[in-house]
């Protein structure tokens, strides 16, 4: 018989607690300075400023960056027009490939480093910066190291030349991936780049120049100028710069239209966004509220084609806002670096100050606003997930961008009253629809005027995939044949 | 109360891969590993089992590995109808509970008054939970009425006894069905709802187990009434089980997180959950020579 020595323990639920899981720091090496990278070698700035780069977690320094200023980024031009004139467009594409499938492998094998730097730099959830910053930022390059030398067959009937220097100008938001859309594109039709980070998020670019030292890539194909808003504009002004590729606020892409009117310098614009993701009564309902969690909490809402506008079915809308609630309860904020973090850090204290100036104002419009109940850390920039509903086209969180972890819900009662709602919007870069209709999927792809609409899921991105906005959310497509398009000048 | 909504099979692996990023380390993973002991359903089905197999198997359910002392003991074991007598006497002084398969266990291919005969059978001989199979063939010819009628016959069979419902998954093939046949069984009066008998392939896939985690969290949201969850067929690793139970904290929250309302379904399971156990205290592997194979 068995005795009676070991009891089972008692039977109420425990309370189990995910213990700490913090992905560990020890295998990055950062500078505590960095210079500007031009003509492939650290360069200081003429006039000797820096600033810091923080850890918008803990609000620590984590280095030094070199500002550029007008000299700086004069310097950093004449040598990307050096190296494209006597190097890079005469060089054979199939070298050209070598090189960039040389910078895809360098990422790749230092993904953990690059994830632990992004996440430190930036603020988002190391998940998201190792499952998808980095391995994308590497695919991209991969893809158009394939595309080099078979430029040829890209456009049926037509040869491409290079445009010559590309003035390339980066968001906060994805800063790495950012980068590569840029650059992997620009590469692979034989231009040269000179690239402008983000001012709160350099240090991935800087590690990228670290690569492409290490890939051996001529001197002046890539230089990148780190600085603020002013090192951009001295880009975009600049006479040798042949085009001006720009991803960020709506704002500033019409000014730097403005700026370019009258000369001869191409540019594509990747803009803001309002995304409408819609929820259809058939939708299958637990995968649309995860989608719905994807669509606007990836990257703490820092998403130009965040789902920010959520349109659900009046008969399903009391489900969909319960479950969706108590899937937010279930995301866990804080620090970036823990392996089951979910929700970072907001990216700057400027950004975090304009999404609680939108909270106050959804407050006041007399919205109805629900947050999620976790505990915000004492430093460092936060925002909890947030709903409003009670909301109409009318108000202002409907209409305008907020670029944080903010949604807010609409109701809505047939297929044609959604559609004129989701278009009535100066933005059109992204949208989402989920059904069990393949027909309904059909009309809301066809009817949406956005770059891209996808069907029960949301944010997802290839590097074949075009990716682009309609109205004021820019002109012009990055990634894909489409995004060689903006790098060539056909014949 | 039937949920005739569909289930994006593409969006509920996504779902499942979201969960199992999950990190689980430290004292975290040290209260998840004696949580999974505490859970499991120590299990022998086979055609070949004899008293001297079961009586050993009831030994280890209550002796998991008495070298580490303040572990806990299993849920219970589970056996086939005849081996509950023996069973019965094994465990006797013990909290372990004893699960008997019933109703033409696997294939549930005989008649209602039989399979009636059964469960009652099985609950005179001692059984404190009853797990029976559903009739795929009646699902799947769709006579739900049937499946349903069924259940509550055999639930009303059992009396005070748990009554888990295998819904056999792996025959009912689409999360469609897994999602129909979990609100029939919950509808009809489960206690639990589990997945498989463990003679079919794929068994407890976790994109099933997520499928049916969720119809009880819907049930319980309409009803107020909390039903069990117990996966169960070639479950064999201590990480299989973290991430259910992970999976059923974030779906269904930490009131599922008792033997009473979540089990695991293994015959293997319990060594590598003690070898982790004994890794986590001691810092290293042990060989598998240490830990007893009954």
């Amino acid at each position: 018989m068995v005795s009676k020595t070991n009891t089972r323990k008692k039977k109420a639920s425990a309370n189990w607690e995910y213990s700490a899981a913090p992905e560990s720091t020890d295998h990055i090496s950062l500078m505590s300075n960095y210079d500007l990278f031009i003509a492939g070698k650290f360069t200081k700035p003429k006039e000797g400023t820096y600033f810091n780069s923080i850890n918008p977690a803990n609000e620590t320094n984590i280095a030094k960056v070199a500002s550029a200023g007008k000299a700086d980024v004069n310097k950093a031009v004449s040598a990307a027009k050096v190296a494209y004139e006597n190097v890079w467009k005469k060089m054979d594409p199939s070298q050209r490939g070598k090189y960039i499938y040389r910078i895809a492998r360098l990422i790749q094998e230092r993904v953990r480093e690059f994830a632990v730097i992004e996440s430190l730099d930036g603020g988002k959830p190391i998940r998201e910066s190792r499952d998808i910053d980095i391995p994308l930022a590497a695919a991209h390059f991969f893809y158009y190291a394939g595309w080099a030398d078979k430029l040829d067959y890209a456009f049926p009937g037509r040869k491409t030349k290079p445009i010559g220097v590309a003035g390339q100008i980066i968001p906060w938001n994805f800063p790495l991936l950012m980068a590569a859309w840029k650059i992997a594109p620009a590469l692979a039709t034989g231009n040269t780049v000179v690239l402008k980070p983000a001012e709160t998020t350099p240090l991935t670019a800087l590690k990228l120049a670290e690569i492409i030292q290490e890939a051996d890539l001529p001197p002046g194909v890539v230089n990148i100028v780190t600085g603020d808003g002013s090192t951009g504009e001295y880009l975009v002004d600049h006479p040798k710069v042949d085009k001006i590729a720009f991803t960020g606020s709506t704002e500033v892409g019409k000014s730097i239209i403005r700026a370019l009117a009258g000369s001869s310098k191409r540019y594509t614009l990747e803009l803001g966004g309002k995304a409408a993701n819609i929820i259809f009564e058939d939708a299958p309902i637990d995968q649309a509220v995860e989608g719905i969690i994807n669509s606007i909490f990836f990257n703490q809402g820092h998403v130009c084609c965040a789902g920010s506008r959520l349109y659900v079915q009046e008969s399903v809308s009391k489900e969909i806002i319960s479950k969706l609630k108590s899937r937010m309860e279930n995301l866990i904020l804080g620090d970036p670096l823990d392996k089951n973090t979910d929700i970072g850090a907001i990216n700057s204290k400027t950004q975090l100050e304009k999404i609680n100036m939108y909270l106050d104002i959804g407050v006041d419009e007399g919205g109805t606003i629900y947050q999620s109940t976790c505990t915000i850390p004492k430093k460092g920039y936060w925002c909890a997930p947030t709903l409003f509903s009670d909301m109409s086209q009318s108000h202002r969180l409907v209409q305008e961008e907020i670029f944080g972890p903010v949604l807010v819900i609409q109701t809505f009662r047939t297929i044609d009253e959604v559609i004129a709602k989701a278009n009535n919007t100066p933005y059109g870069l992204s949208g989402g629809v989920w059904t069990d209709k393949g027909s309904k999927i059909f009309k809301i792809s066809k009817e949406i005027r956005a770059g891209v609409i996808w069907a029960n899921t949301f944010n997802k991105f290839d590097p074949t995939s075009p990716f682009g906005g309609y109205k004021e959310s820019g002109m012009g497509r990055e990634g894909g044949l489409e995004g060689l398009l903006q790098y060539v000048n056909l014949y | 109360m039937i949920n005739n909504r569909t289930i994006d099979q593409v969006g509920a692996e996504e779902r499942v891969s979201r969960l199992f990023s999950r990190s689980i380390k430290k004292e975290s993973k040290v209260q998840a590993l004696k949580m999974i002991l505490s859970m499991i359903d120590l299990t022998t089905l086979e055609g070949k089992d004899s008293p001297g197999k079961v009586k050993q198997l009831c030994y280890k359910a209550a002796h998991l590995h008495d070298q580490h002392p303040g572990l806990p003991t299993v849920a219970a074991i589970c056996v086939y109808p005849n081996m509950v007598p023996v069973a019965k006497v094994a465990l006797a002084g013990t909290n372990i509970k004893i699960a008997s398969v019933a109703t033409a266990f696997p294939s549930g291919m005989t008649t209602l008054s039989a399979k009636l005969k059964e469960v009652r059978s099985v609950i005179d001989a001692g059984a404190e939970e009853v797990d029976m199979v559903i009739s795929r063939g009646k699902f799947l010819s769709g006579d739900l009425e049937f499946v349903g009628d069924e259940i509550s016959q055999v639930k009303n069979a059992c009396g005070a006894a748990k009554l888990k419902v295998i819904l056999e998954t792996g025959e009912l093939v689409t999360l469609d069905n897994v999602r129909r046949a979990s609100d029939l069984a919950m509808n009809a009066g489960a206690d639990f709802i589990k997945t498989s008998t463990g003679k079919i392939n794929p068994a407890a896939t976790p994109v099933v187990v997520l499928t049916m985690l969720e119809a009880i969290r819907d049930h319980y949201l309409q009803t107020g009434h909390r039903i069990g969850m117990k996966p169960a067929g070639g479950i064999s690793t201590a990480k299989q089980g973290i991430q259910f139970l992970v999976m059923v904290r974030e779906t269904l929250g930490q009131a599922w997180l008792t033997p009473d309302l979540f089990r695991i379904g293994a015959g293997s399971l319990a060594n590598d959950v003690l070898m982790q156990i004994i890794k986590q205290n001691q810092g290293n592997y042990q060989s598998s020579d240490y830990f007893s194979l009954d």
